[in-house]
């Protein structure tokens, strides 16, 4: 089993309305030290594969089929095996 | 007249639709739930506004996949005309079936007001023919991702291919950075596919087709839909 992080983020040329209001609050709040903040989404998952090799494709499979849209989004993906007990 | 709405999960411009198309312009409407597998045998599809699945991952995406959606794509191969109102223009964007994408309006808030609309002129869907392009039409929008966004290649083919249908225009129907209120590229309110038998819009012409609402233009938009309709019945 494998377990996968996947990280959505907005393509740098894209506006990103959350990112951008969240940080004029940390400007507010005197953090003007903080630039280009960019809020995206994690998504977690465990895959049953025989090899990590295998089990990534078919996490870039489901990025492309449905978690995101590579026209505005682009993808980061973190693989690690766990033990998971498919017993219970 | 037979017209088919598909319903999913969080649509909720579903009854105003069919009460337009039904009650007030006389169609035969039938409501289709997404996990239908048939979309049966209708002159037209209309795909209505509303937040399917909670818009969640990204506006549409879910809906997508629903069942029904491949019925309504076989559909529309087929030549058979398909019109998606605000969240059914996303869930075309989404399906593929139109280019481009949505993204959150440039202002960052949810825009519910009447806004000002053009058709372009020698467009090549087949649901403006009743249109004068002159003419301003005011109709009201009611969403945060309106945004639509296509990069240079793929506005260049639009605009080649004449795939624009509606843009924001300010009163007087120009072109106006100003009324271009969710920061659209080019302006662009409606768009439809290379065969002009899929249409998206994000203005809302159902919600503007009754005297009691104060607002009668979107009914000139639906009567050119319909007659879109009954032209591809009859062909």
């Amino acid at each position: 089993m494998f377990q996968a992080s996947v990280h959505v983020t907005l393509r740098p040329s894209i506006l990103d309305p959350k990112g951008k209001a969240s940080e004029q609050a940390l400007h507010q709040l005197g953090l003007t030290m903080i630039q280009d903040v960019r809020i995206g989404k994690l998504i977690t998952m465990n895959v049953e594969a025989s090899s990590e090799e295998e089990a990534k494709q078919k996490v870039e499979e489901a990025c492309q089929k449905l978690l995101a849209n590579d026209v505005m989004e682009d993808v980061e993906i973190e693989m690690k095996r766990v033990n998971h007990d498919t017993s219970q | 007249m037979n017209i088919a709405i598909p319903i999913f999960p969080g649509s909720n411009c579903d009854h105003d639709t069919e009460h337009v198309f039904g009650t007030v312009l006389g169609a035969n409407v039938t409501s289709v739930w997404h996990k239908e597998t048939s979309i049966g045998n209708p002159d037209m599809v209309i795909i209505p506004g509303g937040f399917s699945y909670g818009d969640y991952l990204r506006t549409g995406a879910i809906a997508r996949f629903s069942p029904i959606m491949d019925a309504i794509q076989a559909y529309a191969q087929k030549g058979g005309p398909v019109i998606g109102i605000c969240n059914g223009f996303q869930i075309l964007l989404e399906a593929g079936m139109l280019p481009g994408v949505m993204l959150h309006n440039q202002n960052l808030r949810f825009i519910c007001k009447p806004v000002h609309l053009k058709v372009e002129e020698g467009n090549r869907s087949q649901f403006t023919h009743g249109l004068n392009p002159a003419e301003t039409f005011k109709i009201p929008i009611s969403h945060g991702e309106g945004n639509y966004r296509i990069d240079d290649d793929g506005l260049k083919r639009l605009e080649d291919q004449q795939q624009i249908v509606f843009r924001y225009v300010n009163e007087l129907g120009e072109l106006d950075p100003a009324a271009n209120v969710n920061g659209s590229t080019a302006s662009i309110a409606g768009i439809c596919n290379e065969k002009g038998n899929v249409l998206g819009l994000m203005p809302h012409p159902e919600r503007a087709a009754e005297p009691q609402l104060g607002n009668t233009d979107g009914r000139h938009l639906l009567d050119s839909f319909l007659q879109a309709a009954h032209l591809t019945s009859t062909a």
